[in-house]
């Protein structure tokens, strides 16, 4: 590993870090999209302050784009605000707007300028080493890399100082407002740091891919822990992991090290909705089965108990008819009747089936009719 | 004369028509079925399905080497559908929540798209300047042959959406009711999405990823604020597209350097502003001005109700009241004199000298009158 590759990677760890913390707000704000809009609509800030800058590394471009995306967020409050259009619609209109504005823009007075849409849309984070920052006649490293520490350092700021009100504003918004935390205050206030996050990472990553590494990682922690503490550190590790491996996949095939990185948030995020231990697809599974299984015992030891010594005994209880009783599967029922005596919770005698005392506890135990003998004997 | 020729001129030209045909499909087809995705408030669905064609289409040239459009749009449809139902199942089955799961999905497919680009970019036969048009989309490449092909696929989703009218508008605004009814709503959920599907797949070349999403949404936000009729939206949204999608491409041409798909949406959004200003009833500025009247007319009858009051303090109806007294008992009545101008025009004051007013005797009856009935009322 050369010190261009580390250069590179360290970029994109300080990239992801810096987009999984406001992308966990976003993501339990449910305004996911909003990272979609304001990567898109940038778009039009970076052109207007280009045409005056002519240079896309200045602070003002920074500034009017992040401006940008507050506008695109303040566009779509005024646009709820009328309840005239959902919010789904809200977003859908104000993005594309300000997007389209921007490529025609481009398109009408950029002439032979270096300013593509591509540049901005797609991004190219191999390219981020070539830009040093010079001070002093010193060379300290890829500009970009105090771009985003920087924008990290703010955010990691801002969470810090704030973090009481951002966690009361994301989950209780109404105490925080009756407590005297304006929720606009704060929604604004995220939504800057989003756009800033995604201005100063489109250079790297381009716009789309900021959408990847705000939303993926926070989206994968959230299933993962139910403490916003560990959620955010959660994001924080995949992002990064993702964004390392991310970079090593695009080494092997030669491709796209933003698509690449993507990609692996992708693969990720399918194996935690899949493998989670407590919310995955498969331990859920796995919970439903166990379940299904404890009812289906329940039932068979209850109907085995109200019938074992009556006289319709030998048709109720009889091995190769219960399963007309319970109205269950053939196979089903005799593959539960191995398990319960399995268990020793029933034993057979005369093809009949009757309650060990350790089924009529276990009767006890989960359905919880302490007087059913009683009912039963009657 | 001009304009004749700048007409002649228009419809003479082969490539013109043949976009302005294209266009004016994709206007059509997004406005009806955008108007269905508004109601079912996934107007952002549109978004993630044209992000998610990207890796569709890198793929079905990838695996053909062919650069049809019908093979590419193939790939497009599969792609977007694959990633629409794996969203809706993550949302269905985890507690990731809609906007999470869009951007999610947006994103990481896209993200896949760009790493098979790269695959494309480094293949001998480099056709990657068809792939291009995909992305920002390049109307004025459209074919006759790509708009026959467009123009078949609308006419499905008319013909389904037509089908399927009634199911779908019970599921649109009541999916509860509409399952007890017994419809296979999860059915009809899939296919919306597959009619979305088609639709943003029609407009991919024309219009390109990233603006498609907007001919889904602004078409049909403009259309919703005209009627509360279903069937009207619909056809509405589907006028509006038509127009946008026309009047962009027209006035493109006809400007050098502005570029078709920007321009179809900027259009299609100031028809959004227009809508949300002056359409009757849900028009924002006919509600201000209907407020505006509601409360003249109730500082009028405030107004005159004081002065009956005043005048039956003094015993006398005819008394003259000084303009003095009159401000002192309507303290709160902002416009005093343009309000006692509106009740001396309609006959039920007179101003019998400069600085004074008194009842007249068809105001008092038109006060007490009001007053009785306000009695009653209260």
């Amino acid at each position: 590993m050369n010190v261009l590759q580390l250069e590179i990677q360290l970029v994109a760890v300080v990239v992801a870090v810096a987009c999984a913390l406001p992308g966990t707000f976003l993501v339990l704000r449910k305004m996911a999209m909003m990272s979609d809009a304001i990567s898109h609509s940038i778009l039009f800030g970076i052109v207007v302050a280009f045409f005056y800058t002519r240079d896309l590394s200045s602070p003002l471009l920074v500034l009017a784009a992040t401006a940008t995306g507050v506008l695109t967020a303040f566009m779509v409050e005024l646009l709820l605000k009328s309840r005239r259009v959902g919010e789904d619609a809200a977003i859908g209109l104000v993005f594309p707007f300000l997007f389209s504005m921007g490529v025609i823009l481009i398109s009408r007075y950029a002439g032979n300028i270096h300013l593509d849409t591509d540049a901005v849309l797609l991004g190219e984070i191999a390219f981020t080493p070539f830009e040093r920052l010079k001070l002093a006649g010193l060379d300290w490293g890829p500009r970009a890399l105090y771009l985003m520490g920087g924008i990290l350092l703010l955010n990691g700021l801002f969470m810090g100082l704030l973090y009481k009100e951002l966690k009361l504003a994301t989950f209780d918004p109404a105490l925080a407002a009756a407590l005297g935390f304006s929720p606009a205050l704060v929604h604004y206030l995220l939504m800057g740091m989003v756009s800033l996050t995604a201005v100063g990472a489109f250079d790297a990553v381009g716009s789309i891919l900021v959408i990847a590494l705000m939303i993926g990682p926070p989206a994968a922690a959230y299933l993962l822990t139910d403490r916003l503490s560990h959620m955010i550190l959660l994001s924080a590790g995949i992002g990064s992991l993702a964004s390392i491996g991310g970079y090593w996949m695009a080494h092997g095939f030669n491709a796209s090290i933003a698509g690449s990185m993507a990609t692996i948030i992708g693969v990720v995020f399918l194996l935690v909705y899949l493998l989670a231990p407590q919310r995955g697809v498969w331990a859920m599974y796995r919970k439903r089965r166990q379940q299904q299984l404890e009812t289906a015992v329940s039932l068979l030891l209850v109907h085995v108990f109200s019938h074992q010594h009556q006289l319709d005994a030998r048709e109720e209880c009889h091995v190769d008819h219960l399963y007309n009783h319970l109205k269950w599967d053939f196979r089903f029922t005799r593959r539960l009747i191995q398990h319960c005596r399995k268990e020793g919770l029933v034993s057979l005698r005369k093809n009949l089936l009757y309650l060990t005392p350790k089924g009529q506890a276990h009767i006890h135990r989960v359905v919880g009719l302490r007087d059913m003998g009683e009912g039963a004997a009657r | 004369m001009e304009l004749l020729q700048t007409i002649g001129i228009v419809f003479g030209d082969y490539t013109l028509r043949t976009v302005l045909l294209g266009a004016l499909i994709l206007g059509g087809v997004s406005g009806v079925l955008g108007a269905l995705a508004l109601l079912r408030r996934q107007s952002l669905l549109g978004d993630t399905i044209s992000h998610a064609a990207l890796p569709g289409i890198a793929m079905a040239f990838l695996l053909s080497g062919s650069k049809s459009s019908l093979v590419l749009l193939s790939g497009a449809a599969l792609s977007g559908w694959l990633a629409t139902l794996f969203m809706l199942q993550v949302v269905r089955t985890s507690r990731i929540k809609d906007d999470t799961a869009l951007g999610l999905v947006l994103s990481v497919f896209f993200g896949f798209g760009l790493v098979l680009l790269t695959f494309i970019q480094k293949r001998p036969d480099a056709a990657q300047a068809g792939l291009d048009k995909f992305l920002f989309g390049q109307a004025a490449t459209l074919m006759a042959e790509d708009v026959t092909i467009m123009a078949w696929l609308s006419a499905l989703v008319f013909v389904l959406v037509v089908l399927f009218w009634k199911e779908l508008k019970v599921y649109l605004f009541d999916s509860g009711f509409a399952e007890s009814l017994g419809f296979p709503t999860r059915w009809l959920d899939i296919l919306l999405l597959s009619l979305l599907v088609i639709t943003i797949v029609i407009g991919l070349q024309t219009v390109g990823v990233v603006l498609m999403s907007a001919m889904v949404v602004a078409p049909a936000a403009a259309a919703r604020q005209w009627t509360h009729r279903l069937e009207r939206m619909v056809l509405l949204a589907g006028l509006f597209g038509m127009f946008a999608g026309v009047s962009g491409s027209l006035t493109s041409s006809l400007v050098p350097r502005l570029p078709t798909g920007p321009t179809i949406v900027v259009v299609a959004t100031i028809m959004v502003l227009c809508s949300l200003l002056f359409a009757p009833a849900r028009g924002i500025l006919w509600n201000r001005f209907r407020l505006k009247r509601q409360q003249k007319s109730i500082q009028v009858h405030i107004a005159l109700l004081t002065l009956l009051d005043l005048a039956e303090h003094h015993r006398d109806y005819r008394h003259q009241h000084s303009l003095e007294v009159v401000r002192a008992v309507l303290p709160r009545t902002t416009h005093l004199s343009r309000t006692l101008k509106e009740l001396e025009e309609r006959g039920w004051i007179t101003v019998p000298r400069k600085g004074f007013v008194a009842l007249t005797a068809r105001g008092v009856e038109v006060a007490r009158r009001f007053r009785e009935n306000q009695e009653v009322a209260g």
